[in-house]
């Protein structure tokens, strides 16, 4: 290239700027988990464990099928009871285990394997910010979430309306549709924290790292969330004590998920905090609307979106700020 | 003077006391192929990641392509080529595959970059490999297919680090009669940095000796290498006994010193200025019959070797 058309070439990079180098990453990436082997058995899984648990729960409001009939919002029952010889209702299995690994498996090796296969310095010494690596990372695994969560619920749908023989209501399907999209945050949550991992830390290690804090927050959480309400709360006040604990375990993003679930598939839900028996006495009841639903639990979404947010944006100053070397 | 391809003035990286790179200056013009030379761990990689602006110069300037790659990475990226050192590829990506992902990357449309991956592969001898996965590249393979994905682009400046470690003795020179090629033919500036002193000298119009951090010797090799009035040392292999040797060369005034080589029938022999020749005459009459002969001092991996030691005597001080 001639000197004089230099400046050209370089004016043509800045006003394109950011916006193709995220895309082509995100592209490759997506297509990449599309082909993996990671990505076969993860789908097996999640076709294996959903129609057992929705299949279960069919088939226990089937046995109650009388005294179903009519009860607002029955199909989406599938997802939020369970039923012998599933011991969880299905968003507890989303919530504990499903959503954690889809996320996990994911991102646990983003930047990590970048480094091993040595592809980041010739990555890096494209014209492409370094921002667009991560962003691209993070959109395709959210996107192969996102894509898997709606798979999953369309085939509950499907379940639900063979063995049950009803199809859900337009009602219904707002509620699911707004339930996958809060889903999707939450196990965004955790491909953002593997995401994190796997900048610092080796394959192996951010592996072993994520799957160590699923399991603290998963299954010491409680524990950990009551020992911290007996310290702050009087002891003598179990009402105080209760409502400690409810507040302090809104830090972890599975209580948040978990609430907004509860709330956004059952219109007869309320409320998610502590309901005393003289509040719920006289309370008159009525089925809220999708609205009502989504602005009961509207701080736990919002607070599931800066948690994944706040949880992204530590992965990438994380990656920015390291100096990668061949 | 043509403008510079590259220019770097008191160009210095320090990680906490150390200096990597200590007030280095160098400057290429197109065309012309600079040879960084040193052993491992002298800062050639720090220097070549500065000049991508992978890392930031403590302090110094740095012009590539008249840009500051602090200020203008990506314009400097997409008009420089970089070969990293141990270059990785994707390994369930086919050759073909990966180099499409650098194209895309370089925002190249599909019609030229599959032009362009054709003609690559049949440039770096890869054209009966490019649709298997990379996971099943020697290392020889993976590095020919790195010189192709740095040539994607179409580079006006081509960095290789350490381009021929991994590759057999003839693909190397096929790589270094490929990058002579693209500095003749195609003006492109190439900054070749390497350890392997002896292979790369031949290509090399000029050469800058790095030793921790710091330029100790600049110039073309055989300015290098011929060091002005001083002795030369020759290394001879013939087929008879030191005595004989000794005997042939006995009444030769030129002669200062002769032990025996490393090699069995080798000898090291220190002669006079100018007279290599003079030594090989004097054999050839007594009739001893030579096999080789070679000039030390020629050579840039004594060159190299006396600036490296110069640097640990005075650096032990």
């Amino acid at each position: 290239m001639s000197e004089a058309t230099a400046p050209m070439h370089a004016l043509a990079l800045a006003d394109e700027g950011v916006g193709h180098g995220w895309r082509v990453v995100a592209r490759k990436e997506f297509a990449d988990h599309l082909r993996s082997i990671r990505f076969l058995v993860l789908a097996a899984i999640l076709a294996i464990v959903t129609a057992a648990t929705v299949v279960a729960a069919a088939g226990g409001i089937r046995s109650v099928a009388s005294q179903a009939m009519g009860v607002p919002g029955i199909f989406l029952r599938l997802l939020t009871i369970e039923s012998p010889p599933v011991p969880f209702p299905f968003i507890f299995v989303l919530m504990n285990f499903l959503g954690p690994f889809l996320g996990i498996a994911f991102g646990f090796d983003a930047i990590s394997s970048e480094k091993s296969a040595g592809t980041l310095p010739r990555l890096l010494a494209q014209p492409i910010h370094r921002d667009e690596v991560i962003i691209g990372k993070f959109v395709a695994g959210l996107s192969i979430i996102g894509m898997m969560l709606i798979a999953t619920t369309i085939f509950i749908t499907g379940l639900g309306m063979f063995r049950l023989g009803l199809s859900p209501t337009p009602g219904e399907i707002g509620r699911l549709v707004v339930w996958v999209i809060v889903a999707i945050i939450y196990v965004g949550f955790w491909l953002a924290l593997s995401i994190l991992l796997s900048t610092r830390a080796g394959v192996a290690t951010s592996i072993l790292a994520s799957l160590g804090l699923w399991l603290v927050l998963i299954f010491f959480g409680s524990f950990i969330f009551s020992g911290a309400a007996n310290l702050v709360a009087p002891a003598d006040d179990l009402v105080a004590v209760a409502k400690a604990e409810i507040l302090l375990s809104r830090i972890s993003p599975a209580v948040l998920f978990s609430e907004a679930s509860t709330v956004l598939l059952d219109p007869t839900q309320r409320t998610v905090d502590l309901v005393t028996v003289e509040q719920a006495d006289r309370a008159i009841l009525s089925n809220l609307t999708l609205t009502q639903s989504l602005s009961v639990v509207w701080p736990q979404v919002v607070g599931l979106v800066a948690i994944s947010t706040v949880l992204f944006g530590l992965a990438f100053v994380s990656f920015m700020r390291q100096e990668i070397r061949a | 003077m043509a403008a510079p391809t590259i220019l770097t003035r008191r160009l210095t990286k320090q990680y906490g006391e150390t200096k990597v790179v200590n007030a280095l200056d160098l400057r290429t013009s197109a065309g012309e192929i600079f040879g960084l030379l040193g052993p491992n761990g002298a800062g050639k990689t720090t220097t070549i990641l500065m000049l991508l602006g992978m890392v930031e110069p403590t302090s110094g300037d740095i012009e590539v392509l008249g840009l500051d790659p602090a200020r203008n990475p990506l314009a400097v990226k997409s008009r420089v080529g970089y070969l990293p050192d141990a270059v990785g590829f994707y390994p369930d990506l086919t050759g073909r595959e990966n180099l499409r992902f650098t194209a895309e990357l370089n925002r190249l449309s599909r019609t030229e970059a599959n032009r362009r991956i054709d003609s690559l592969l049949v440039d770096v001898g890869l054209v009966d490999s490019g649709d298997q996965p990379v996971g099943v590249y020697s290392r020889g393979m993976k590095q020919r297919l790195g010189i192709a994905d740095a040539l994607i682009k179409r580079p006006e400046i081509l960095i290789l680090d350490e381009p021929t470690t991994a590759i057999d003795p003839e693909g190397v020179a096929e790589i270094l009669g490929l990058i002579s090629r693209l500095a003749k033919d195609e003006g492109v500036t190439i900054l070749l940095a390497s350890h392997l002193l002896h292979q790369v000298q031949a290509v090399c119009d000029r050469v800058a000796i790095f030793v921790k951090g710091r330029v100790v010797a600049q110039g073309a090799p055989h300015e290098l290498a011929t060091d002005s009035k001083g002795p030369e040392e020759v290394e001879i292999s013939v087929g008879a006994d030191e005595a004989a040797v000794r005997a042939a060369l006995a009444n030769q005034k030129f002669l200062r010193s002769l032990k025996p080589g490393r090699l069995p029938r080798s000898y090291l022999i220190e002669v006079d200025h100018g007279s290599t020749n003079k030594l090989v005459s004097s054999l050839v009459e007594a009739g001893l019959p030579l096999t080789s002969v070679r000039r030390l001092s020629e050579d840039l991996d004594e060159v190299y070797r006396r600036y490296f030691h110069a640097e640990e005597a005075t650096s032990s001080v």
